[in-house]
């Protein structure tokens, strides 16, 4: 059953228009990210489905009800922001039962799912805290207890890490992923610009770009076939190596041809079978490049070597182009060495030069 | 590099010197204007504990040889304003009753229409907040007479609840615009978590809003108490003759004196009448710095 339902959305800001006609359909217990770059709609988009921001045109359906113009406490869902939004003058246990308590829930009922919820975030020895009294990381457990007291089917989450250090956000980025588990059929909404959140906690992730959304999949297949070539260079650290090259005809088969380099390309799986001389971008990502003696694509020199611990990247260069590659952490290599590169046609994505969809 | 452990490392060179004559000046500056300010206090307060024999000496920043508060309780209970001889305490109640529900008034209104304006994002909001502003420019003699035509085809001029409404719309520009710009700083994510919470406009207001506005809640009395209690046409135009605030009473005790003028009497009864303008400056200065200065880092 689909839990969230965006169906021919708009919305504008007076005369600015955002959205035009934009939908999205979310199954019930799913995990979507909304991925992209600052500026791209990812907030509006969550507000408009939290019912924050009115839509000019479309509908919004969450658990199969037309809430388009119900109110944000009416629609069972749950929100977590990235500035913690905590009422700065109640104690943490005001703070999570605010919302009960504006619902008129029985003080008994209250108390338990406070206390659970304070259980499962371990926070209960914080309760009678006040917000300003408590470590960034804590007042982030806090919110999201805030939206868990709530038993809302739907759990809305904009940038919910964004504001911690580097260790704090691992950590509650496992709690997270955690809770979704537990909690079994709670569909999950998160946006981030962090690919790392979006590739670890997603079942589905919207990738989106300019107020438009660019791909919708698993985080596999975003990162394995990647629809455009801005996802590819969104997605994956380090980034995926672009070749500006054409499609030669070998026979009746195509290779790939940049200079004197060439990658025959029957192992690639088309979406649609190009015809020959058409300008492309060959996208590879550093750990699919193969560094040798062998490879397909000799006369690279080793330019500069990133050691990262478990493995290292390697920039290398033949004049014209400078690929990354990545390698094993334990493998000796020195900058000036000469080495020839291994590609496997499975593996590479190719995107047509001009519109830069994937081919 | 070396990391030093024990062992203290004294700062090289000379201390700078901490008495320079641009520090000299600068002080010698402050007590100057310091002076000149308290110089009229402590004239009146000197000449309200001193005898008419003394003060017709001529010696006014002298101290009081023989002490007297005679002309202090002359001044509460019994100076002549015109025809009645009851002193200023009437008008000091009178001030009282007008001064309390204007100023509890006027602060809820602005509170309210500055939540409204800056959180809720009604439409056409600044173009009302444009239209409020310049009623805090127009010159308020402009309105006193329409005001009075108005209030007294509606029957109430010339009566409590009419000076109160009067304070009250007055003070609704400046209100407005200081709790407008007050909550403009507060993060709207928290205004977003409490709808989601299942607040409304009323609930938002007085559970999540008004807890965080202690500072502004203080500027704002200071600035009503104050504003209202000095206020002279405004009472004497619209409060009636059985209202008048204190300041119209002083203003008739000073004029009203037949044959000599009791300067001490004047003096007491001017003292009695700052009261409570003093009073506040002297128990919320400290507030009063910390709520501009909220206001001014976080706004
Ligand atoms: N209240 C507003 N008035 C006018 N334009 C707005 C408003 N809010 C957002 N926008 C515009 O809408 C677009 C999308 O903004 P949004 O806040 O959704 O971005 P975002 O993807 O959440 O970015 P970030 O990662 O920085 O939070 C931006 O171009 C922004 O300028
Ligand atoms: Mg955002």
């Amino acid at each position: 059953m689909t839990a969230v339902s965006v169906r021919d959305v708009s919305i504008a800001f007076g005369m600015l228009r955002v959205f035009d006609g934009l939908s999205l359909d979310i199954e019930e217990g799913e995990f979507v990210v909304l991925l992209g770059p600052s500026g791209c709609g990812k907030s509006t988009l969550l507000n408009a489905i939290a019912g924050l921001l009115d839509v000019s045109a479309g509908q919004i359906w969450i658990d199969g009800r037309n809430v388009t113009w119900d109110e944000p406490k009416d629609r069972g869902i749950a929100m977590v922001f990235q500035s913690y939004a905590l009422y700065p003058r109640m104690s943490v246990r005001e703070n999570m039962s605010f919302g009960l308590r504006m619902a008129r829930t029985p003080k008994a009922e209250i108390d338990r799912r406070v206390t659970q919820a304070a259980d499962l975030l371990q926070i209960t020895h914080l309760l009678d805290r006040r917000p300003d009294q408590l470590s960034g990381g804590q007042r982030q457990r806090v919110a999201i207890g805030r939206a868990l007291v709530r038993d809302a089917g739907v759990f809305l989450f904009d940038e919910p890490l964004s504001n911690l250090d580097a260790k704090l956000r691992n950590e509650l980025r496992v709690e997270i992923k955690r809770l979704h588990a537990r909690l079994g059929k709670a569909t999950m909404i998160y946006v981030t610009h962090d690919q790392v959140e979006a590739m670890t906690l997603a079942d589905r992730i919207v990738v989106m770009k300019e107020q438009k959304v660019q791909q919708i999949g698993s985080p596999a297949e975003i990162y394995g076939r990647p629809s455009n070539l801005f996802v590819a260079g969104f997605i994956g650290s380090p980034q995926m190596n672009f070749v500006r090259g054409r499609l030669e005809a070998e026979g009746n088969r195509l290779a790939f041809a940049a200079g004197r380099h060439r990658l025959p390309l029957d192992a690639y799986a088309f979406s649609d079978r190009p015809e020959p001389g058409r300008e492309v971008v060959l996208g590879v990502r550093p750990e699919h490049v193969e560094p040798g003696a062998s490879g397909v694509w000799p006369g690279f020199t080793i330019d500069i070597v990133e050691p990262m611990g478990a493995d290292t990247v390697v920039w290398c260069s033949d004049g014209t182009e400078t690929i990354q590659v990545r390698t094993s952490g334990t493998r000796r290599v020195a900058p000036g060495e000469g080495l020839s590169l291994g590609l496997d046609a499975a593996q590479v994505s190719l995107f047509a030069a001009d519109t830069g969809e994937r081919l | 590099m070396r990391s030093r452990s024990g062992g203290s490392t004294e700062p090289q060179g000379r201390r700078p010197r901490r008495i320079t004559a641009g520090r000299i000046g600068l002080y010698a500056f402050l007590l100057t204007a310091a002076l000149f300010f308290l110089l009229p206090l402590w004239i009146m307060l000197v000449t309200s504990l001193k005898p008419m024999e003394e003060i017709r000496l001529g010696n006014i920043v002298a101290l009081p040889a023989a002490l007297t508060f005679e002309a202090w309780g002359k001044a509460w209970s019994s100076a002549c304003t015109g025809l009645a001889c009851d002193g200023i305490s009437v008008g000091f109640w009178n001030s009282v009753r007008i001064l309390v529900p204007s100023v509890i008034l006027s602060i809820a209104l602005g509170a309210v229409n500055g939540y409204a304006l800056s959180l809720w994002r009604i439409r056409g909001a600044n173009l009302l907040f444009g239209i409020l502003l310049m009623g805090a420019f127009i010159p308020y003699q402009v309105f006193l007479y329409p005001l009075v035509r108005i209030f007294s085809a509606v029957g109430v001029y010339n009566s409590l609840s009419c000076i109160v409404i009067v304070h009250a719309i007055f003070g609704l520009p400046t209100m407005t615009l200081l709790f407008r710009n007050y909550y403009a700083g507060i993060p709207a994510d928290l205004f977003k978590a409490a709808r989601v919470d299942g607040g409304g406009f009323w609930t938002i207001f007085l559970r999540v809003i008004l807890p965080m506005s202690t500072p502004m809640l203080v500027v704002a009395t200071i600035l009503q108490v104050t504003g209202i209690w000095n206020d002279f046409i405004l009472g004497l135009t619209f409060a009636g003759r059985e209202n008048l605030p204190m300041t119209v009473q002083l203003n008739n005790i000073v004029h009203s004196t037949q044959g000599e003028r009791a300067y001490n009497v004047d003096m007491a009864a001017t003292m009695l009448a700052a009261l409570v303008p003093l009073a506040v400056y002297f128990v919320s200065g400290r507030w009063f710095v910390r709520g501009i200065a909220a206001g001014a880092v976080k706004g």
